[in-house]
């Protein structure tokens, strides 16, 4: 088992947050993993992106060329990452700004990987928390790949919050739980 | 025994690595890719009894390292590329001094300001050019979080065995990366300093550290000194060998690019290549014997590649141990273009099949 995925979207999306979660909840799941943030000049409204490893091996090269499984935030990233995704590949993309309508080659895709569309601007913005679209996103991907369980979910993001961001634990597993569902009534 | 699994930066694991040894005392002065260094310092040091000072410039803080050192107190700074240069004229006082210091190089992109991106640039200024004079740093360079934690307390350990300079060469990927770090409790040793640190000179005769040598014998007899420890230090080498006998290529690489070689190598491995992957963790002293004994063992003749972000500076060192024997062929990556590990195989699986073999 190897999950190799990137996850990109405007600086600010909570990107970098968002890797930080799946790996950490990967690594009390008992897995090897490696995450590895783009590390420039990066700032709120530019793009941004990370690259996490999760295996049951011992991970070598933290870099990339082929991921395995692609979390997109935005339309930049969509075109910059889809192409590179692996035949086969499964990818979440947040509709509310890759509108599929809008995706020329969609079904062409759609052959080759298995795509996600989930809303997840919208969906954080239902609980009147629009920055949560990260965890809504990190909710689609647990229901997908199952890699870790919610236990360890929960501790670590409880971990990743520490003391100061406590009051902020039940509105981001309440975003969790909504991009979860939301997989789980639309695809499942 | 209690053990703890968190998640790291691999400038984190090298903090935390400090710590573990007893460091009592950071002066430094911010740059990017190693600010996580003092941050860390600053909040931990003070509740252990440490000192953590942020200094007016690398200058300040290096020498503030040399006045601690020189009292016997396990110190400390952190740099990137150009902080690191700045310092190089204390380092060669220190070296003659014979301080036990450690001092971390998170590489970055040069020359001159360059960029915050990885780079290997670093690599003849810290096994060959850290200051004037006749000297060098005990140099170890970790591709993990977990060897960053590790080698850094043990680093500590190698400055007091050998009153000698040992410089962390570490890079941003592998310091900005983050990975599973197991933090055990180390067994550091401790050397004896009531002979030479300067404590106050109570109920002893007075003693000075210098490093004028006016007189032309002394001075001599100061260099010969060094040279023989140097050449002490050679026991404790340490690489990593993923060595057959049948293999036919060697890629031979440190640092963040070794993990990429690492990966590239299994993989062709794994499709029947005969390829073998080296990588020195001692980058001063360098691994030559090891290499040599590479060579001797090898059944076909043998050709080592030298992958480096940079445009081929430990590829000489590599030249210098295999002495003729074997060709080797650097493989340069200049900072921004670190290579996948795709790329790599490809490049590696050209110098298998190319011709450019030839017999000692």
């Amino acid at each position: 088992m190897k999950i190799e995925l990137i996850i990109s979207g405007f600086g600010g999306q909570g990107v970098l947050f968002a890797g930080n979660l799946i790996v950490l909840s990967a690594m009390r799941e008992g897995y090897q993993v490696t995450y590895l943030p783009v590390y420039g000049p990066e700032m709120r409204g530019g793009t941004c992106n990370c690259t996490v490893i999760i295996s049951e091996n011992e991970i070598a090269s933290p870099l990339i060329s082929k991921p395995s499984f692609l979390i997109i935030m935005n339309y930049p990233s969509f075109v910059k990452f889809v192409p590179t995704l692996k035949k086969g590949g499964t990818a979440i993309i947040n509709s509310d700004l890759v509108k599929p309508e809008n995706i020329e080659n969609l079904d062409t895709l759609k052959k080759k990987h298995k795509l996600y569309f989930v809303p997840v601007t919208s969906l954080a913005e239902s609980l009147n928390t629009p920055l949560l679209a990260n965890l809504c996103v990190v909710g689609a991907f647990y229901e997908i790949t199952k890699i870790f369980n919610k236990k360890n979910f929960k501790k670590a993001l409880k971990e990743m919050l520490g003391n100061t961001k406590a009051h902020l634990f039940e509105p981001n597993l309440k975003a969790f739980e909504l991009g979860a569902n939301y997989i789980k009534n639309n695809y499942k | 025994m209690k053990t703890k699994k968190i998640l790291a930066k691999g400038i984190e694991a090298i903090a935390l690595g400090a710590l573990e040894a007893g460091c009592k005392c950071y002066f430094g002065y911010p740059i990017t890719p190693q600010n996580e260094i003092p941050e860390l310092m600053a909040r931990e040091l003070p509740k252990r009894g440490g000192v953590f000072l942020q200094a007016e410039s690398e200058l300040a803080a290096i020498n503030m390292v040399l006045g601690a050192c020189a009292t016997g107190i396990r110190a400390m700074t952190s740099s990137s590329s150009p902080g690191i240069s700045l310092m190089c004229e204390a380092f060669s006082y220190i070296a003659a001094l014979e301080l036990p210091a450690v001092v971390v190089n998170v590489m970055r992109g040069g020359p001159g300001l360059g960029g915050i991106e990885a780079s290997q640039g670093d690599y003849f200024q810290a096994v060959k050019g850290s200051g004037h004079g006749d000297f060098h740093f005990m140099v170890l360079a970790p591709y993990n979080a977990q060897e960053a934690y590790e080698f850094t307390a043990k680093a500590f350990e190698f400055a007091e065995k050998y009153r000698n300079p040992v410089m962390i060469l570490s890079d941003a990927i592998l310091g900005q990366m983050k990975e599973p770090l197991v933090l055990k409790k180390l067994r550091i040793k401790k050397y004896n300093k009531n002979n030479w640190a300067l404590t106050g000179a109570k109920n002893r005769p007075s003693r000075f550290i210098r490093s004028l040598f006016l007189s032309s014998q002394e001075l001599k007899g100061k260099n010969l000194k060094l040279a023989k420890k140097y050449k002490k230090m050679e026991k404790d080498i340490i690489y990593e060998s993923l060595v057959n006998d049948e293999d036919k290529v060697i890629v031979v690489a440190f640092g963040s690019i070794a993990r990429i070689a690492k990966d590239a190598c299994l993989n062709l491995r794994k499709k029947g290549y005969p390829v073998g992957f080296f990588r020195p963790i001692t980058l001063f002293p360098f691994p030559v014997k090891p290499i040599q004994e590479l060579i001797k063992n090898a059944k076909n003749s043998l050709k080592f590649v030298v992958p480096e972000l940079n445009c081929g500076q430990m590829v000489e060192d590599v030249k210098l141990a295999v002495n003729g024997k074997a060709s080797v062929i650097p493989l340069p990556y200049p900072p921004s273009v670190i290579p996948f590990p795709e790329e790599l195989e490809k490049e590696i699986k050209k110098c298998l099949s190319s011709l450019s073999s030839r017999k000692a």
